[in-house]
């Protein structure tokens, strides 16, 4: 029986875990060796540098102009998708709102189910000065637009990416607040109701507090979401104009792929691993908060 | 008073909602709009309606590669989508119903993956399948796509597993039954809603997929729809209101699938959100 029982056990793990192992822990370890290395795909040289890499990093500007720009990110989508998200699911589940909720509802949420490869050519075009939208509307609220070019100037097109990425996913995090609020039970809300509580206050000691647990995990998610952010730049301006939208992933991308420096850029692939490994830490400290 | 200044209130409220969607929809329908425009219309009076309805640009799009591209995406993520629920849902039973040693070391190892970064994989994954000659295979991106998705869904139905009752199983021991087949005719039918909750949250994620595939494949017949789109919009002569064509026919069908299953997507989503 023992025995019978520890083939099963073997034939049911296997096969997953020899795949994680091998595709996922494996190349983190040879990207760490990788970044020891001055090498290239295309190159045959491949000689020894020790931590050059990380050294030559910490003085790379646009390796500081990316995280900044991860940064900004980060930012960003925590206001829009943890604040004004939790704001808009909390309204859309008063009274008054319940008989328009599911087509609201319905359409914020549209934009989360394109590519953000989609998204990002629409807005491209949208934002373009010649052909956009953006633009002439602008000058109808009469706004000089002759210096406005959102994603061609190096100060505004990190801003318009980002806003374009809030574009697309309040709505995903609006409906995963509203079944959470959902789930809130609703003896509380008539206690407070019997209390004369307003909607404000209900809202502060009631709905905050019971979602603190999701609204820990739904931020650990935005968090790696944004440092990990590749599709959206990479689509709308590959990180320029210049390097001004260059962010981690995109430059790991761009000297890996484009310039060849294959040693820097798993450099680079190591500080994100080592990023998004602090947050997982706490992403996994919130599981088991959740567990007990 | 009170009664009206609340009622103002929620009429701004309402207002603010409308507002919003306004916001949400406009790009929405300018898109399917250019799409029936020619070129220089767009160029003239990107505001205004087409004169005449191209349904050119849509057939030319679909032509040009979006009808390839589709059935490569489609290929990919249902292969990726299969492959990584179905070892998931092995591997999550004895983690999560059975007893053994060494059972803690292997629930970390699917804990500490859903922590990796497919970033920092990029390069090492791209030079081990250059090594086993998979560049430009499909193949190797229906494995990568599937391993990335292998620890979160292990995880989820790991969670789903710990639910079922334990009793059903015991009853079903003590009439005789082996491990493999209280698996097959007991936890698995039970298993239906979270597995259906993986393979969506699975699906989207490979289906949205670029970064892989723009490193992985390089021929043109090979491409997904992401990595199809930047080619098309990347041409020297781009025909924008193709290529806003071609967006369109790769929205719709994820918006569709959603629409008619509104109900398994938010369970799905929210499986897959609310926990990780």
């Amino acid at each position: 029986m023992e025995k019978k029982n520890k083939k099963t056990i073997v034939m049911y793990l296997a096969p997953a875990m020899v795949m994680i192992i091998v595709f996922l822990y494996v190349p983190i370890i040879i990207n760490f060796i990788n970044s020891l290395f001055n090498w290239g795909a295309l190159s045959p040289k491949r000689s020894f540098v020790g931590v050059t890499n990380y050294t030559k990093m910490f003085n790379d500007g646009v390796f500081w102009t990316a995280i900044r720009n991860n940064f900004i990110f980060v930012v960003l989508s925590l206001i829009c998708q943890i604040g004004v998200s939790l704001i808009i699911a909390a309204l859309l589940e008063e009274q008054f709102m319940r008989r328009l909720q599911n087509i609201f509802r319905t359409i914020y949420f549209i934009p989360s189910l394109m590519m953000a490869t989609v998204v990002g050519i629409v807005f491209k075009m949208i934002y373009s000065p010649t052909l956009g939208l953006v633009n002439p509307f602008l000058e109808a609220v009469g706004i000089d637009t002759s210096k406005i070019d959102l994603l061609g100037n190096s100060s505004s097109a990190i801003y318009a990416i980002t806003v374009m990425s809030q574009w697309q996913y309040i709505g995903y995090m609006v409906i995963l607040f509203v079944v959470a609020i959902q789930n809130i039970p609703e003896d509380l809300y008539e206690a407070a109701a019997i209390d004369g509580a307003g909607t404000v206050k209900r809202f502060l000691k009631i709905t905050l507090p019971q979602l603190k647990d999701t609204i820990i995990v739904n931020a650990i998610i935005i968090l790696t979401g944004a440092i990990r952010v590749f599709d959206e730049v990479f689509v709308t301006t590959k990180g320029g104009p210049g390097t001004s939208t260059e962010t981690l992933a995109t430059y790991l991308y761009r000297v890996g792929f484009k310039n060849d420096q294959m040693g820097y850029a798993s450099a680079v692939a190591f500080v994100i691993f080592i990023i998004t490994f602090i947050l997982g830490l706490f992403q996994m400290k919130s599981y088991q908060l959740e567990e007990e | 008073m009170k009664k009206a200044r609340l009622k103002l209130l929620h009429g701004l409220i309402y207002f603010l909602f409308i507002l919003f969607a306004i916001l949400i929809i406009l790009p929405l329908i300018w898109m399917v709009i250019t799409g029936f425009k020619t070129n220089k219309e767009l160029f003239l009076s990107p505001f205004a309606l087409p004169r005449k309805w191209e349904w050119e640009n849509y057939v030319n799009a679909w032509n040009s590669g979006i009808g390839m591209y589709l059935k490569n995406s489609l290929l990919v993520t249902v292969i990726s989508t299969l492959l990584s629920t179905s070892l998931s849902c092995f591997a999550a039973y004895p983690l999560s119903r059975l007893h053994f040693k060494s059972k803690r070391f292997w629930v970390y190892l699917i804990m500490g993956g859903l922590m990796l970064a497919p970033q920092s994989s990029l390069i090492s994954l791209y030079k081990m399948i250059n090594w086993v000659h998979l560049l430009d295979t499909q193949l190797a991106l229906e494995v990568v796509n599937a391993v990335f998705r292998i620890p979160f869904a292990t995880f989820l139905i790991m969670t789903f597993y710990k639910g079922i009752s334990y009793s059903l199983d015991e009853s079903a021991y003590i009439d005789g039954a082996r491990t493999g087949q209280i698996f097959c005719r007991i936890i698995l039918p039970l298993s239906k809603p979270i597995i259906a909750s993986c393979s969506i949250i699975s699906f989207r994620a490979v289906w949205n997929e670029l970064m892989f595939a723009n490193v992985l494949l390089q021929s043109s017949s090979k491409k997904t729809v992401p990595l199809g789109l930047i080619n098309m919009q990347g041409m020297t002569t781009t025909n924008w209101t193709e290529v806003i064509a071609g967006t369109v026919i790769a929205s719709v069908p994820l918006i569709i699938a959603f629409l008619l299953m509104q109900k398994q997507f938010v369970r799905g989503l929210t499986a897959g959100s609310v926990k990780g």
